[in-house]
């Protein structure tokens, strides 16, 4: 009893944690099915056709490459604007800071049926053409927050001393920003890139608003729901799926092991400054 | 919105922060981008949610302020907005209720799984949101085991899952459950353990450290995630459109529908002009208890 007491906790968060991944298992087994009718719901039988002929239906990869294009775009300019965002919101001080955050805020908690609404009625009144550019608009809008919120986690938890002693290193502005500030505030950066793609890649609410006769990936899938889903997107998701965890977990894996090996004493981010030392003495006026 | 995801302390915060112009240079680009994408399109909705429609050419309107387009838009669409919030008011109940065991052992037990353990919760996000919820029609589609499990203990009303409201409210729980688990954890790793150490020494019995030490200290926590949940639940249409029937819509399948296909712009204008409102006030009464430095 006592035991099971102490273990229940464990027990409810492991199941937890199963719950969550019980439709991706369910997506990733239908990837191996060979349905009976048009509709890939129930197992049937072992086929691995889907993998091996992962564009056999038309317009499942062409659907797939439009929304990897659109997402790399949307990502690299989302992640540049945000980026600069953070950079002001935790290193300087101006005028309208309440209004700044507020607004960087609210597409974070608007509904996605709302932001999709209203930026239709904007390029509608604009006689603006529906069509990919719009899409990528709509995704950088509402990507930006998620940037900025990543982007400044990972500023203010930077030891500010490091930048003071390159400073009192004589180090100019640029090289303390380019061999300790960038390098310390980069994973983040990263990190921001990634959950931002992963938001543009899979939207389909705000795109669907926005996207005239364009098909991304979401939205050819809400289009085949109803005459039955290829089993090809089933193993594209699945693909998806399996390399986004192995980006994750291999930046994780590599964050931990460097953790390790610089257990001197000292903290992490000061190990990453030291490593730039190097750089930062090339950078330096020679006397 | 700092509950979201783990930060450090602040403490470079105000130490280091300078005032130039180049603050002004850096939020210009980005904020001009919200300003014009995400500020300036609610003042355009704003204006077609009062629009006139011109007489003989449907999906056709004239700029007017039709104020009763709003009361008209209620009138007819009331049901969907009550079902939106009362789904997604369920929903988020149930996503605390299951969030909270799993953000509590993460925070506190779950020592160098931790990193590994938030990265299980954010994955699932990486497979397609459609597709997901397309998984669970499979999982429960009335041959599946679960209805027939409840089936077998006659617990369900309809003697099905898939096409009634349960099946929407699973699909609106399950699909915003991350939301509800990061902010927990977020406020729980905070919590300094000593505290319950403390409380323990004390001879306070598990429940009573967790209902006067735990739980007030993780409401933030709460907070966030029940708006984080609550909001996108209220806007989603995705669920109840794949697992419900057609007495399951809820205000978003009106706004899509009548704006893409209806080409009804007004009402479905009007429509996501009052669930803005509603959230709205929710989101600045949150601003009331925490100020705005903690948004972002």
């Amino acid at each position: 009893m006592r035991w099971i007491k102490s273990k229940l906790l464990s027990v409810i968060a492991v199941l937890v944690l199963i719950y969550l991944f019980i439709p991706i298992a369910v997506v990733a087994t239908l990837s191996f099915n060979k349905p009976e009718g048009k509709y890939n719901t129930s197992w049937n039988q072992f086929s691995l056709d889907a993998w091996t002929n992962i564009c056999g239906v038309p317009g499942v990869c062409d659907s797939f490459m439009i929304s990897v294009r659109i997402g790399i775009i949307s990502t690299i300019f989302a992640t540049i604007l945000g980026t600069m965002i953070a950079f002001a919101l935790v290193r300087y001080r101006f005028r309208g800071r309440a209004t700044t955050n507020l607004l960087i805020f609210l597409p974070m908690t608007t509904p996605e049926v709302v932001m999709g609404a209203s930026l239709l009625a904007l390029f509608l009144n604009l006689r603006f053409p529906l069509g990919e550019t719009t899409i990528i608009i709509a995704h950088i809008m509402f990507t930006i927050s998620f940037v900025v919120v990543t982007v400044k986690a990972r500023l203010q938890g930077m030891d500010p001393r490091l930048e003071e002693a390159a400073r009192d290193l004589y180090a100019s502005p640029r090289a303390t920003f380019r061999y300790v500030t960038f390098p310390l505030v980069a994973p983040g950066i990263a990190g921001a890139a990634l959950l931002g793609f992963s938001l543009s890649f899979d939207d389909f609410i705000i795109s669907f608003f926005n996207a005239g006769t364009v098909v991304t990936f979401p939205i050819y899938i809400w289009g085949a729901a109803q005459r039955g889903i290829p089993v090809q997107v089933n193993a594209l998701a699945t693909l998806v799926f399996v390399v986004a965890l192995l980006i994750v977990l291999t930046s994780q894996f590599v964050s931990y092991r460097k953790r390790k090996a610089l257990e001197a004493g000292m903290s992490s981010d000061a190990a990453i400054a030291g490593a730039n030392v190097k750089g930062l003495e090339a950078a330096m006026p020679r006397s | 919105m700092a509950a979201v995801l783990p930060s450090a302390g602040k403490q470079s915060q105000v130490s280091a922060q300078r005032k130039s112009r180049t603050g002004y240079f850096l939020l210009l680009p980005g904020m001009t981008w919200l300003a014009i994408f995400f500020a300036i399109p609610f003042v355009t909705l704003f204006m077609t949610s009062l629009q006139a429609p011109v007489a003989g050419k449907s999906g056709q309107y004239v700029p007017a302020f039709q104020v009763s387009n709003y009361p008209d838009a209620l009138a007819e669409y009331w049901p969907q907005f009550l079902r939106s919030f009362l789904y997604a008011g369920i929903a988020t109940g149930l996503a605390l209720l299951i969030a909270y065991p799993l953000a509590y052992f993460i925070a506190f037990k779950a020592g160098r799984w931790r990193a590994l353990m938030l990265v299980l919760v954010i994955a699932p996000s990486f497979a397609s949101f459609l597709l997901r919820t397309y998984a669970w029609k499979t999982i429960l589609s009335d041959e599946g085991f679960i209805t027939s499990f409840f089936n077998a203990l006659h617990l369900l009303p309809d003697d099905r899952i898939l096409n009634t409201s349960i099946a929407v409210v699973a699909g609106l729980t399950y699909n915003f459950l991350p939301f509800m688990i990061l902010p927990l954890y977020a406020a729980l790793e905070k919590i300094d353990p000593r505290l319950l150490e403390a409380s323990n020494d004390l001879y306070a019995s598990a429940f009573t450290t967790f209902r006067k030490i735990t739980w007030p200290l993780s409401l933030p926590g709460v907070v966030a995630g029940t708006l984080l949940t609550f909001i996108p639940a209220a806007g989603d249409y995705i669920n109840s459109e794949l697992l419900g029937s057609t007495q399951d819509r809820m205000i978003g399948n009106v706004i899509q529908t009548n704006f893409i296909e209806f080409r009804d712009y007004p009402t479905a204008s009007a429509l996501s002009f009052v669930l803005m409102a509603v959230i709205l006030v929710m989101v600045f009464t949150y601003i009331r208890r925490a100020g705005t430095e903690d948004l972002v």
